[in-house]
């Protein structure tokens, strides 16, 4: 029997001669099935529903249909309508109910709502491009074809603890003019850089968000330039399913699914990951004042995070709150994670602002979220990475202590703020160093090292050449008097404030940037690299650049000539991690010889050999991880020893011994000018003097034992 | 000993598309490939040197005549002008197809 002649695929009403019948209730959004197209959509307080069609782009709908009440089950409506143009039609739904905010009630039927599980979003098809501002109904749900060719092409599923993460946006990457590519900005244009991303060695994206979003939202003028001020990072979800349309150079053609689905087959076949950074602590319908798009209309008490009085909770800063652990948001962003995992082969999510994902629907912490378990233990994302930025706007701060259920890794929040005072000479942190380098057992004693994806720089922050470039936030071009962005950036300008020609200070800001570098890609855990760090992108000291589309964001390609010295050590020192599965344990070191290489896994030491220097005016310390125990002693790799000296003069390090077989040789040393700072990994330097070495002030050696 | 011969003649299918292919004209190129597709065509050419725009249903058709033709199936597009060349490398599918100035 085919499709055709099945009998719940007949028409059984007519309205205005649009035939349609009763739907199926799963699953929910907008399905094409065999002559037309299901919808379905949940509201626990709507006392009535109304699918509104539009053709693509027309001013007004050409059809509007009530549910019939038999249409209904339980809080759910559903609709199959027949012989509608898949690739034409916008729809959208009225939905009829109380007003009441103060009982947290908001249902307004002149307004026309796009569908929560919309596929495809049309209204921002191109990027900042003017929108009708009378528009009816501006983000409009379309459908989505799911038939993309992957071919053989599946996620990666890299162990994480191998993954080098480069956090990026996308109109950011390819947007600067000297990318010298057509469409630039966009899904396509980002594919064309792939070499880049090889050759400097990552082997993972995480894409600032590119669920919908509106950049027109919040649209300012820069009180510096006279320019516009945007959404550009995108932290304001419009819908949790739509790709960005504007990142898209075939967005106008309402092709994103594919572009998207062609850049992520390329970067995969190309070995690298994908992550996204998702938001699902907010929306872009912001607080009682914000525009209505979806969820406040379809069933504001459901959908968001309400005080007694009905106002709005704002645990993420920007106006309103999800509410995540009521069931039927759970599971919304469930079905939602699931969609991106299977449909568009996700290797991982990192969420933003975790720790909102953990509180119950009265904004208090729950101590086992419903949310984070069902994550955690889901089938479907059994294989995906799932990376918490283990805090929120509302106080709660969770590094260390995000529920996790022996899955989720975290943004280690302590690294950044460790390493950044390290790295300018603060006393008394050592110890602290250490335990960084160590994949932060302190922190994650029963998870291991690869719950900690470190960093020292993200997009939210000074970028690392800012960060030896400037003591203070300059954030005048955000338009807020300097107050927006944080306060505690734990930099250090190197004497002077800002561009200087000084070449002491120069050099010395190239070497902590090498440093920074260094702590990054020698520590246990998962490191992560900011786009543009690499090549000494520069914000010039604004520190949250949220708004900025222009030149204070985009990657200035010239940068990797400009700064050759800058990619060529970042290059290397990628590339010696790959090569050294010693610096990427998947558990905690135990500090003994398990293996019988007569070294422990690992050893610390400092100017003595085998003796650390415990005084808390101490800013130097070395380390030593025993190739022989590599990957818990399956693999063999070289010995490495690192030492770090943040201390403003030179230090002579005593070396420990080898055995007689082996040699140290010299890697990396930011003491020295570019091209010597660093080899190629395998063309390390015979070093002479196999006792001692004068690690330089404020300087990074690592050598290996060959 | 007697002779055996096999002698074979490569099947050719032409179509000449002109215009849009949005998703109603995309109906209309899906009917000619599934009435050309019982011939068993070795090639499929895709004359294209007037063809306008293509949308997403029109390239999803392109792909359903590989699978109903057989992956051994050929398919060249002649002539493509540089919009639907981009469009069809924006969404991959230049990977799948052969896309030539002329068809010798």
């Amino acid at each position: 029997m085919t499709t055709e002649t099945r009998i719940d695929y007949y028409p059984t009403h007519e309205q205005q001669g649009i035939k349609f019948r009763r739907g199926h209730v799963l699953p929910f959004g907008a399905t094409m099935v065999a002559g037309g197209v299901n919808f379905s959509i949940y509201s626990a307080a709507a006392t009535d529903c109304t699918l509104v069609l539009f053709e693509r782009g027309e001013e007004q709908p050409f059809a509007e249909i009530a549910f019939p009440d038999e249409f209904r089950v339980g809080n759910v409506y559903s609709m199959i309508v027949f012989d509608l143009d898949y690739e034409r039609l916008e729809y959208g739904y009225r939905m009829d109910g109380p007003y009441n905010p103060g009982a947290g009630h908001w249902f307004d039927k002149s307004k026309i709502l796009s569908d929560p599980y919309a596929k495809v979003i049309g209204g921002r098809n191109t990027w900042m491009a003017p929108p009708n501002w009378d528009n009816v109904y501006p983000y409009r749900s379309r459908l989505a074809f799911e038939d993309f060719d992957w071919e053989h092409d599946h996620p990666l599923e890299t162990p994480i603890e191998d993954l080098i993460v480069y956090e990026m946006h996308v109109r950011g990457f390819t947007q600067h003019p000297s990318s010298g590519l057509k469409n630039r900005g966009t899904f396509s244009a980002l594919r064309a850089k792939i070499p880049y991303l090889k050759e400097l060695g990552v082997n993972c994206v995480e894409l600032l968000p590119i669920y919908e979003f509106d950049e027109w939202e919040g649209n300012r003028t820069s009180p510096v330039t006279g320019e516009p001020l945007v959404n550009y990072w995108g932290y304001s979800t419009v819908n949790f399913f739509s790709p960005k349309a504007g990142y898209a150079s075939t967005g106008k053609l309402g092709m994103q699914v594919d572009e998207l689905k062609t850049l992520i087959k390329e970067l995969h076949a190309n070995g690298i990951e994908v992550l996204l950074d998702v938001v699902f602590n907010h929306t872009a319908e912001g607080d009682h004042r914000g525009n209505t798009i979806s969820f406040r209309g379809i069933d504001n008490k459901t959908y968001y995070m309400l005080t007694p009085e009905g106002y709005y909770f704002n645990f993420s800063g920007t106006g309103n709150t999800l509410n995540c652990n009521h069931p039927v948001v759970r599971n919304m962003v469930l079905d939602c994670l699931r969609y991106w995992a299977a449909e568009y082969h996700i290797d991982g999510f990192r969420f933003d602002l975790a720790a909102i994902l953990g509180r119950a629907q009265d904004g208090s912490p729950l101590s086992n979220p419903p949310l984070l378990e069902s994550l955690a233990y889901d089938p479907i994302l059994a294989k995906c990475k799932l990376i918490a930025e283990a805090w929120d706007a509302g106080g709660l701060y969770q590094v260390g202590s995000f529920p996790n259920y022996d899955r989720w890794a975290e943004w280690n929040g302590r690294f950044r703020d460790d390493a950044r005072q390290f790295l300018k000479g603060d006393e008394g942190k050592v110890g602290l160093m250490k335990e960084r380098v160590m994949g932060s057992p302190d922190l994650y004693s029963m998870r291991g090292p690869t719950a900690s994806v470190n960093f020292i720089t993200c997009h939210d922050g000074f970028t690392l050449y800012d960060l030896v470039a400037y003591n203070e936030k300059h954030n005048y071009a955000n338009g807020e008097d300097n107050n927006d962005g944080g306060n505690d950036n734990d930099s250090w300008n190197c004497g002077w404030e800002g561009e200087t020609d000084d070449e002491g200070i120069n050099f010395l800001r190239r070497k902590q940037v090498k440093n920074a570098l260094v702590m990054l890609m020698v520590s246990q855990g998962v490191p992560m690299l900011l786009m543009g760090d690499e090549v000494g992108r520069t914000q010039h000291g604004n520190n949250n650049t949220y708004c900025q589309d222009n030149e204070l964001n985009w990657l200035n390609w010239d940068d990797q000539h400009t700064n050759a010295d800058l990619f060529q050590f970042a290059k290397h020192l990628l590339r010696f991690r790959r090569d050294h599965p010693v610096l990427r344990s998947p558990v905690h070191f135990q500090h003994r010889d398990y293996v019988g290489s007569g070294y422990p896994d690992i050893s610390f030491h400092g100017t003595q050999a085998w003796h650390g220097d415990h005084d808390a005016s101490s800013r130097a310390f070395a380390f030593m991880l025993c190739g022989d125990h590599a990957k818990q002693g399956i693999v063999k790799d070289s010995m490495v020893y690192v030492a770090m000296n943040m201390y403003w003069d030179a230090l002579s390090f005593e070396l420990p011994g080898l055995p007689e077989t082996k040699q140290w040789h010299v890697f990396a040393n930011t003491a020295l000018a570019s091209p010597d700072d660093i080899h190629a990994p395998g063309a390390e330097q015979w070093l002479e003097n196999q006792h001692d070495f004068l690690v330089g002030p404020r300087s990074v050696v690592i050598l290996v034992g060959k | 000993m007697s002779l055996h011969i096999k002698a074979q003649v490569k099947k050719v299918a032409f179509i000449t598309l002109e215009g849009e292919v949005d998703s109603l004209s995309a109906r209309e190129f899906q009917k000619e490939i599934e009435r050309l597709a019982v011939e068993g065509p070795d090639e499929l050419v895709l004359l294209v040197e007037k063809l306008e725009f293509i949308s997403s249903a029109g390239l999803r058709v392109l792909i359903f005549a590989k699978q109903k033709m057989g992956t051994h199936l050929a398919v060249y597009i002649v002539k493509a002008p540089e919009s639907v060349v981009e469009t069809l490398e924006k969404t991959g599918l230049h990977h799948s197809f052969n896309i030539v100035d002329h068809y010798v």
